[in-house]
């Protein structure tokens, strides 16, 4: 059963084509890997798979729900309650601690709950850091922080830009393995990322280039 | 949670916010002394144009009526003396007992007599005026009140001083006829109007009139040489009153053709014409006539003054939300990323727009009680610097800054909302 479908989606701005007549579905609980190097659209269709823009043609289906033709406002509904994004740069709010980072998310969704965040900062071993700012933590601590938040309002799918792009290896190490873990718990990941490596843990490789899909390489095996 | 983001948001960004507070305290603080000075004002310009003279003079009917026939005083000829010509002295304390007997604030009675005044020089014909200068009068009301020249001739340049209270003899003399009689303080000089009297010279006053020619004298000792015992020609009266408008205007060419809750209405004011009115009820066979000029600077000069102090008002505040408006913008374009991170997390842009909307409105509140107890003390330096007395707190004027804050926010803050609906995640997360 597919998540999320794409058919024939474009994206003009101007002159430009970021994105030209793309299809692609996305399995439930299936890792996804696109590259494709700058320009190439991977932004674009991480942003309308997110659903923080619309595609100026085509339809995008987010479990079934059409998506293309929302307002802005019903799709940050759609987002908060099935998407969870991971940044490069983190986008933590620097005055609030880990915790209460995490606890912004639960807020705008539901309502907060302090041990739920906590249990969410410790899958992603940070729950000893829970009180410290971000400016406390490291580049890697940062990035689980993102993820935790990511992950606390059990999203159907988790969304990640470049989510190493800013890690040395030991941390994209940790990273990865968090990645892993989630996959093997069922969760359905789509990573954009320049990096071979990372891409190469996904079950299928999307290779983007002027807007158009280039190649797809399956990684079941 | 929402405190949280709310402290740590205004905390991170103390410079700003702390220019937002001041800028709202500084529109505050002259919102509110100009408020409280344009609600205290009218009785503080009252007073002070009480200082330039009387704004209404009390004549009896038939002198009344020779001067709107003729357009000129009845100059009074004593010899010809008619009863009717006078108003009787004994009446003058009813004035404080009439509807705005407070709005009463200084009164004298005059009586004009003709006479030959005699000094070293020689002697010259003149006007004598008898008059109250310092007067304390037991009214039918158990009231007590203090007044006479001294209070209503108060811009008199003089070289001496007023006659004191219970001098019978102490006179005021014109400086032009001190110098055509050759007198000066501590003279004493004759007069003669039938009866012959004698006064000594407490001053010489500059009036900058034709009163210079004049000589005032106590008025008993005046009834004494002119045998007008009891009898006065006209008082003037100095009242607070409230400035003219069209019933006003109409009551005063015909009371009559008001209608009763019109009248009432005109009544139950303090305009000049409802005062006169009422002055005329109590004193026997009075005419009441306003002097027009007087009483229509005094409304001109209010109106103008307060309409001064609300255009800069409001202008202070309007200056204070172009200055928010700028501060506001500027520190969301400064944070479009947090805000644009709170809108992929899934808040709403009115969720967000509404957090801005509260640190900006917690900023300004402070500012605006900051300006509040200010704006109270620069109230009371422009009151004792230009009317040398306190400025009253007004009970209204910090309902109507909370608002006036409230509204200069919400006004500063609409650009930076607007602009906050335009920024879009996708955008700004991504740094484009």
């Amino acid at each position: 059963m597919n998540i999320l479908e794409l058919k024939n989606i474009s994206m003009i701005y101007g002159s430009v084509r970021a994105l030209d007549d793309v299809s692609l579905s996305v399995g439930q609980g299936e890792w996804l890997a696109i590259m494709g190097p700058s320009g190439s659209g991977k932004t674009t269709m991480m942003n309308i798979i997110g659903c923080m823009d619309r595609p100026t043609a085509g339809s995008v289906l987010l479990e079934g729900e059409e998506l293309s033709g929302l307002s802005p406002s019903s799709l940050t509904a759609i987002r908060r309650e099935k998407v969870g994004l991971i940044f490069q740069q983190f986008h933590l709010i620097s005055y609030l601690t880990a915790l209460e980072n995490v606890m912004v998310a639960q807020y705008y969704h539901s309502m907060i709950d302090e041990r739920e965040a906590l249990g969410a900062l410790e899958r992603v071993g940070l729950k000893e850091r829970a009180k410290h700012l971000p400016r406390q933590l490291s580049g890697g601590e940062q990035q689980r922080v993102c993820i935790a938040r990511a992950l606390i309002n059990y999203p159907r799918l988790i969304l990640a830009d470049e989510p190493t792009g800013n890690l040395d290896e030991a941390n994209e190490g940790i990273v990865m393995e968090i990645f892993r873990r989630l996959h093997g718990e069922g969760s359905t990941i789509i990573v954009v990322t320049h990096d071979p490596e990372v891409a190469e843990e996904a079950q299928r490789i999307v290779f983007l280039e002027h807007g158009r899909i280039a190649n797809v390489v399956r990684r079941d095996a | 949670m929402i405190c949280r983001m709310l402290m740590g948001a205004l905390l991170r960004q103390r410079g700003r916010v702390l220019t937002i507070t001041l800028t709202m305290a500084l529109g505050a603080s002259l919102a509110t002394a100009m408020l409280n000075v344009m609600m205290d004002i009218g009785d503080k310009v009252n007073q002070e144009l009480k200082a330039y003279g009387a704004n209404l003079s009390v004549v009896p009917k038939s002198v009344s009526l020779i001067s709107d026939l003729y357009g000129a005083s009845d100059d009074g000829a004593q010899e010809n003396a008619a009863p009717e010509k006078y108003l009787a002295e004994d009446e003058i304390a009813k004035l404080k007992t009439i509807f705005w007997a407070f709005n009463i604030v200084d009164f004298t009675p005059y009586l004009q007599i003709s006479a030959k005044v005699s000094g070293p020089s020689g002697t010259v014909e003149a006007q004598v005026w008898g008059a109250w200068f310092d007067k304390h009068l037991d009214t039918p009301t158990g009231e007590s009140v203090d007044t006479g020249m001294v209070r209503m001739k108060s811009w008199w340049d003089i070289e001496g001083a007023w006659p004191a209270r219970d001098d019978p003899s102490g006179a005021m003399i014109g400086a032009s006829l001190a110098s055509k009689l050759g007198v000066k303080q501590g003279d004493r000089i004759s007069v003669a109007a039938g009866h012959l009297g004698e006064a000594v010279v407490s001053g010489v006053f500059h009036s900058g009139g034709s009163e210079d020619d004049d000589l005032f004298v106590p008025l008993p000792l005046a009834q004494e040489i002119s045998g007008l015992r009891g009898l006065v020609s006209k008082i003037d009266v100095s009242a607070l009153t409230t400035p003219e408008n069209d019933l006003a205007r109409r009551a005063a060419q015909d009371p009559n053709s008001l209608s009763r809750h019109e009248w009432d209405t005109w009544y139950c004011t303090a305009y000049i014409s409802s005062i006169a009115y009422q002055i005329e009820e109590v004193i026997s066979n009075a005419r009441a006539k306003p002097v027009l000029q007087v009483a229509e600077s005094e409304g001109a000069i209010l109106q103008k003054t307060q309409l001064l102090m609300l255009l800069l008002t409001v202008l202070s505040l309007a200056c204070s939300a172009l200055a928010i408006s700028n501060l506001v913008t500027a520190s969301v374009m400064e944070r479009s990323a947090e805000i644009g991170l709170l809108e992929a997390v899934g808040a709403s842009a009115s969720e967000v727009s509404f957090l801005v909307l509260a640190e900006t409105m917690i900023a300004t509140l402070a500012g605006g009680v900051a300006g509040y107890l200010a704006g109270r003390g620069f109230a009371q330096i422009i009151g004792h610097t230009v009317f040398g007395s306190a400025i009253a707190a007004k009970g209204l004027v910090p309902p109507l800054v909370a608002l006036l804050v409230f509204a200069v926010t919400v006004a500063g803050s609409l650009p930076a909302i607007r602009l906050l609906a335009s920024l879009r995640p996708a955008e700004v997360l991504h740094g484009r």
